[in-house]
């Protein structure tokens, strides 16, 4: 018996991470495309509807949940060793409240024209499932890093639906983009209207429908067997 | 018949695979079986006995009974359009010529964006095109206003096509009726286009015409939601149909001979129309006991006849993919289109036209309904079938 084979055991060390590996970025790419948190998780759908009437809120919009859901992924990943596990999700709540207080202060001080169009759902992004779903799901359980992505990520993929919609939403219902004119008065002259349908919540539904329709006939791993 | 089938044998190979024109195969599979019952053969395994009616045979006997509503239907156009103008002595070649003018470019537009669509459909998902459509194109037009721009029917009737069918999978997986989905749409979109009182009569005046005075445009219901109880015609008027509304529906009586061509052959289920208007009668009935408003004096007889409710009730309850399939299920859905339908006219005179609504909020319930009549049919079954223990 050789003793090459017991060798003591090597201490294994564990390269640093990049700050972008391919594994942090697939944190950002991810949930933009094939795991996005409203088309594919179908989480946050409530606001989805209610603020895309106009493109500008939506962008607002999307900007604040980005901002919560980053900065409470990171508190929370920050604290998740010392949270105890029966009273997470207060904890939880607790920072995203916190967060969204702030994010609210700021718009009601800058931008308060916007502030009053999105009006309570600022103050509903405390109950956005996306936010606690990705606290729950990912900064529980990883690094600030990679929970600081996590939530940009999926900020984005929320905001890229929202901004899709919106942009739909107001071209058809208002013959505008961010308030600019897009369709030509000559075109309303030669008998073209504004559809009503469209700035109703229900289209909002059949518009993000139509998305997740699309992206499933492109990506058919999507499609949830039977 | 002959020489036809030999043109189709002579072209059909084009279409076959390795033929040059292989992607159109849809398109001449449609054509062909419009044209000459399909000689499908059965194979070993599979269903032997075959109808000789199939689903094209189906459809086109249901486009033959709305043919009554559609000729009336041009008739009514131009009657009401010489009426309005003052020109009560037209004659009814005239009337008939100028509403068909009016009515077949929004046919056409219906049939032409419809089927453009089921056509993408089938050419992408590479299956033969929905027979579907051919009555769904018809119904459109029927249920629009005459000044309706056509534009906006191409825009409704797609939407309706694909939201309210292709998503869903095509002919037979809808939830919703197509034709009435276009109009819902239509009605939510572009309101001013399908209510109020400018759209119902085409007042187009010709030189040295002009419209007479005292004239109103809006439809019996509209008046009766406005409470001008004095304006709505009396019931053997509306009856006919000599009334304003959308093309197809104003007259009771040539719905009435499209019924009975969908009776005869089998094709419409007599439990649904027959509940559908008991429905509407009962629930008329109770209103008229309080006759608080208007809509609530018109006597039960009179709100059969008037707006879209026999139409509704026969062409479009009748679905036989969106309706309830069980035999219970039928007597509790039209039943309750019928409640429904009466219900909203008289209480939300923001839509006076209830049967629309009544109908798409029912096709939606019609699942729920056949799955507790089925779950009830299951437990009867079983109480039956349960040993007696004392005996």
């Amino acid at each position: 018996m050789s003793t090459e084979t017991t060798t003591a055991p090597v201490k294994v060390k564990v390269p640093k991470e990049a700050l972008f590996s391919v594994k942090n970025k697939r944190l950002i790419y991810d949930p933009l495309n094939d795991n996005n948190p409203i088309t594919v998780q179908v989480l946050g759908i409530c606001s989805a509807l209610a603020v895309t009437v106009k493109v500008k809120p939506s962008i607002v919009m999307a900007i604040a949940v980005v901002a919560v859901c980053a900065c409470s992924n990171v508190i929370i990943s920050l604290i998740r060793n010392i949270i105890p596990n029966r009273i997470r999700i207060i904890v939880q709540l607790t920072v995203v409240a916190a967060m969204v207080i702030l994010v609210d202060q700021f718009l009601k001080a800058f931008i308060f024209d916007v502030s009053k169009q999105l009006s309570v759902f600022v103050g509903l992004i405390i109950t956005n499932c996306i936010i606690m779903g990705r606290l729950e799901a990912f900064a529980m359980a990883n690094k600030p890093w990679p929970a600081f992505l996590d939530g940009i990520g999926n900020g984005f993929g929320y905001g890229l639906i929202l901004v899709i919609v919106s942009v739909v939403r107001e071209l058809f219902g208002a013959g505008e983009i961010m308030g600019f004119r897009i369709i030509p008065e000559s075109v309303y002259t030669a008998g073209y209207f504004n559809n009503g349908l469209i700035i109703m919540p229900p289209m909002a539904l059949i518009i993000v429908g139509i998305y997740i329709w699309i992206q499933r006939s492109r990506n058919r791993k999507l499609i949830e067997p039977n | 018949m002959k020489p036809l089938r030999k043109l189709l044998d002579k072209i059909k190979p084009n279409f076959q695979k390795g033929g040059k024109l292989e992607k159109l195969f849809p398109a001449f599979d449609a054509f062909e079986t419009f044209l000459f019952v399909p000689d499908h053969t059965t194979t070993a395994k599979g269903a032997h006995i075959r109808d000789a009616i199939d689903l094209k045979r189906t459809m086109i006997l249901v486009v033959i009974s709305l043919i009554p509503c559609l000729l009336f239907g041009m008739w009514n156009v131009g009657y009401q359009h010489h009426l309005a103008l003052g020109m009560n002595d037209a004659s009814l070649i005239d009337n008939f010529i100028f509403g068909a003018i009016k009515v077949m470019p929004i046919v056409i537009v219906s049939y032409g964006s419809g089927l453009g669509v089921e056509f993408i459909f089938a050419i992408i998902r590479k299956h033969t095109i929905n027979e579907g459509f051919l009555v769904s194109g018809m119904l459109i037009p029927l249920v629009m206003p005459v000044d309706v721009p056509l534009w906006m029917v191409a825009v409704s009737t797609i939407f309706a096509v694909i939201i309210g069918k292709e998503v869903f999978g095509g002919t037979g997986m809808n939830i919703l009726n197509p034709a009435l989905t276009a109009r819902a749409f239509l009605f939510f979109a572009y309101p001013t286009k399908i209510s109020g009182d400018v759209v119902w009569i085409n007042t187009s005046a010709g030189k040295g015409q002009a419209i007479v005075d005292g004239f109103s445009g809006a439809t019996p219901l509209g008046n009766a939601a406005a409470g001008l109880a004095d304006k709505i015609p009396d019931t053997m008027q509306s009856f006919i149909g000599l009334i304003p509304g959308s093309i197809g529906e104003t007259s009771t009586i040539a719905c009435l001979i499209g019924a009975a061509i969908l009776l005869y052959t089998g094709i419409g289920s007599w439990r649904i129309m027959l509940s559908v208007f008991v429905g509407g009668y009962l629930m008329a009935v109770i209103f008229n006991l309080f006759g608080l408003n208007t809509l609530m004096q018109i006597t039960p007889l009179h709100h059969l006849v008037l707006g879209g409710f026999a139409f509704g009730a026969i062409f479009m309850a009748t679905d036989p993919v969106s309706a309830a399939q069980t035999t219970a299920g039928k007597y509790i859905y039209g039943f309750l289109i019928g409640m429904f339908a009466i219900l909203f006219r008289v209480f939300n005179p923001a839509y006076p036209e209830g049967m629309m609504l009544a109908i798409l909020f029912m096709n939606v319930m019609a699942p729920l309904i056949d799955h507790y009549v089925v779950g009830a049919n299951i437990k009867r079954r079983l109480k039956r079938a349960k040993p007696v223990k004392d005996a």
